[in-house]
């Protein structure tokens, strides 16, 4: 189990203070000027030492990302976007760092800024985190007023600003392109790529999105060094991680922990272990909703980082652990995931428009048993047709979840099919 | 995807308070010049707010010209964001997170009653006080089953306690937000497995 001396989110649960003087107190804004004075490259150097992994999702390396902003600048401002429209289902991470820990966001802003030359700042916070946004409001208002924000922020004589902006309800916003899009006062549609951010991002300009969680991971690597980080978890999958623990466990809740912790390990320790025991566990959605779920045998000793999950045809995408007991209908419980995708689809591309709806009305109609089991083959198909054809990864998403129910839940689809049809028969 | 239109009674006119001049004036500032255009989520929700709950379309028109935006470019985000409600709610308008981890965890129950206190999905109780829809994900999935209502939210919900929380909305009592079941937050109830010394 990860050491409470190495957790970085000491106020996770809100215990104690948000404010700024109980920030610094946990040691935030310990002396930003002088992690500043090292320079743009020492920051990226350390980052992408560290090993740290775009904790939104995706995975991305994070230090090898700001490296992509241009180092000179053409005249055009660079702009750092932070990506708090946490929507992912089976993810509350987000909404944590924001109402206990802004100021370490914050903090984590102007480094991450300053490291791409970034002189402002936009905080895409999720429209219905009202409260959440109204912390960070104030955490801003506090850094502004202390000086650590500004003409000359942390006295570090770089000027830098942060605004919080919020979206509407638009879960599509969360992927970069949709969420600059958005931010620009469009709907939310994500935009063919390249050009890429870096080079064409908010208002034309190069511009890095990145998670809430990787940003404010960005200062304390940068104080204890990325070799620390990287001592964690272990190579390509490094540092600690917030784990979000929802669905059939005794005690849901979010934790930091190491990465590549056992997955059991995580439920046991943290959770209260599966209802009804270890025994008792039907499947595990290991990452959001976005990741294929995994059945209980893989469960039982996979560890929880990239690439393990990536072995076992899943993905650790958000961390968000959505556990189900063996009570679970599994395929109305993948039903209603298919309903979320129909619903969030912008519309934009075709396969995704009609495939996501197509995919549920399919997927409802196998939870109630009321189709042909050749449908199953068929269905399959059109997820196929889906993955990789659209701009973004949002019809890819809701490709997965139905693949990985048909890959490890065949046969409860097919009895439901044949005990349906025999019941008609009989009547 | 949704099909999402406008009511069809719409207000004769639409116009921002003093203060929300004042206050949109402030949101604006934000984005450098020219692009004011961002501010329209912002200007649009403030709008609903003080529309008692739901945008109409004078008040979309309102926000456009503000914003030197087409009417068509602000009412195509007013239709494309779920959060703008197009038809008029209860003075409580409550969001029932139905995706997959709060159903796993009771929000049919949440559900059904919602039906019985209030009525069909986007009803207004009688007395004008209640209204109900789902919606997806709303982000507090180790708190689930959960609602939002207004601009709170409700945590760690049963049938009994959601029931009890309606009744003292509707009746203008005091209500907690957040974990109903004394929980702090995200953190295991019955107190956190880590960070357990003085930090």
């Amino acid at each position: 189990m990860l050491r409470d001396e190495d957790r970085i989110f000491t106020n996770i649960y809100g215990f104690h203070g948000a404010d700024l003087v109980a920030a610094k107190s946990r040691g935030d804004w310990d002396n930003t000027a002088d992690l500043i004075k090292k320079g743009r490259d020492w920051v990226i150097d350390e980052v992408k030492n560290s090993g740290l992994r775009g904790r939104g999702g995706a995975g991305f390396p994070t230090g090898l990302k700001w490296s992509f902003m241009p180092k000179e600048n053409d005249g055009r401002p660079h702009y750092l976007v932070v990506n708090a429209d946490e929507s992912e289902p089976g993810t509350c991470k987000d909404r944590d760092i924001m109402r206990h820990e802004p100021h370490k966001l914050l903090e984590g802003c102007l480094l991450a800024g300053f490291a791409m030359g970034a002189h402002a700042c936009y905080i895409y916070v999720r429209g219905e985190f009202v409260r959440e946004r109204e912390a960070l409001q104030r955490a801003v208002d506090e850094a502004y007023a202390d000086g650590l924000l500004g003409k000359d922020a942390a006295g570090s004589g770089w000027a830098y600003d942060i605004y919080v902006h919020h979206g509407a309800g638009a879960y599509i916003c969360g992927e970069e392109t949709a969420l600059i899009e958005s931010l620009e006062g469009k709907k939310g549609m994500p935009r063919l790529k390249p050009p890429f951010p870096a080079n064409v991002g908010l208002y034309g300009c190069p511009t890095t999105v990145n998670n809430v969680e990787s940003i404010a991971v960005a200062p304390t690597i940068c104080r204890r060094g990325a070799s620390w980080f990287a001592g964690l978890g272990r190579e390509g999958n490094t540092g600690t991680k917030l784990f979000c623990i929802s669905g059939h466990v005794n005690r849901p809740c979010n934790v930091e922990e190491e990465m590549g912790i056992p997955l059991k390990e995580l439920l046991e320790k943290h959770a209260g272990g599966v209802r009804g025991g270890w025994d008792n566990l039907l499947a595990v959605i290991p990452g959001g909703s976005s990741v294929p779920l995994l059945p209980k045998e893989i469960c039982d000793t996979v560890l929880m980082d990239f690439d393990s999950l990536k072995d076992v045809q899943s993905g650790l995408g958000t961390a968000g652990v959505i556990v189900m007991d063996k009570s679970t209908d599994v395929v109305k419980a993948i039903a209603r995931i298919s309903h979320f995708y129909k619903h969030e689809s912008c519309g934009q591309c075709t396969p995704c428009r009609e495939g996501t709806g197509w995919m549920w009305r399919v997927m409802e109609r196998l939870a109630a048993g009321r189709a042909q089991p050749r449908e199953i083959d068929m269905l399959l198909q059109v997820t196929k047709q889906i993955e990789g054809h659209t701009i973004c990864a949002l019809g890819d998403a809701a490709a997965w979840a139905v693949q990985g129910l048909i890959r490890h839940f065949r046969p409860v689809i097919e009895a439901r099919l044949e005990q349906s049809q025999t019941a008609e028969a009989a009547e | 995807m949704s099909v999402r239109r406008l009511h069809d009674k719409q207000p004769d006119s639409f116009a921002f308070t003093p203060e929300n001049m004042d206050w949109a004036a402030t949101q604006i500032a934000k984005y450098p010049e020219g692009r004011q255009a961002s501010a329209v989520l912002p200007l649009l929700w403030q709008a609903q707010k003080q529309g008692g709950g739901w945008l109409s379309e004078p008040a979309i028109r309102c926000v456009a010209d503000m914003l030197d935006m087409p009417y068509m470019r602000a009412l195509e985000v007013a239709t494309f964001y779920s959060m703008f409600n197009l038809s008029p709610v209860g003075k409580y308008f409550v969001q029932l997170c139905g995706t997959t981890p709060c159903w796993l965890r009771g929000a049919d129950d949440l559900k059904a009653v919602c039906r019985r206190q209030i009525g069909e999905r986007g009803d207004i109780s009688e007395d004008g006080k209640l209204s109900w829809i789902e919606v997806e994900c709303l982000g507090a999935c180790v708190n689930a089953p959960m609602v939002q209502i207004n601009d709170d939210f409700y945590e760690d919900l049963t049938a009994d306690t959601f029931e009890r929380l309606l009744e003292d909305l509707r009746h203008g009592r005091n209500v907690m937000t957040g974990p109903q079941n004394g929980r702090q937050a995200s953190a295991p109830e019955g107190g956190p497995t880590v960070l357990k010394g003085d930090m």
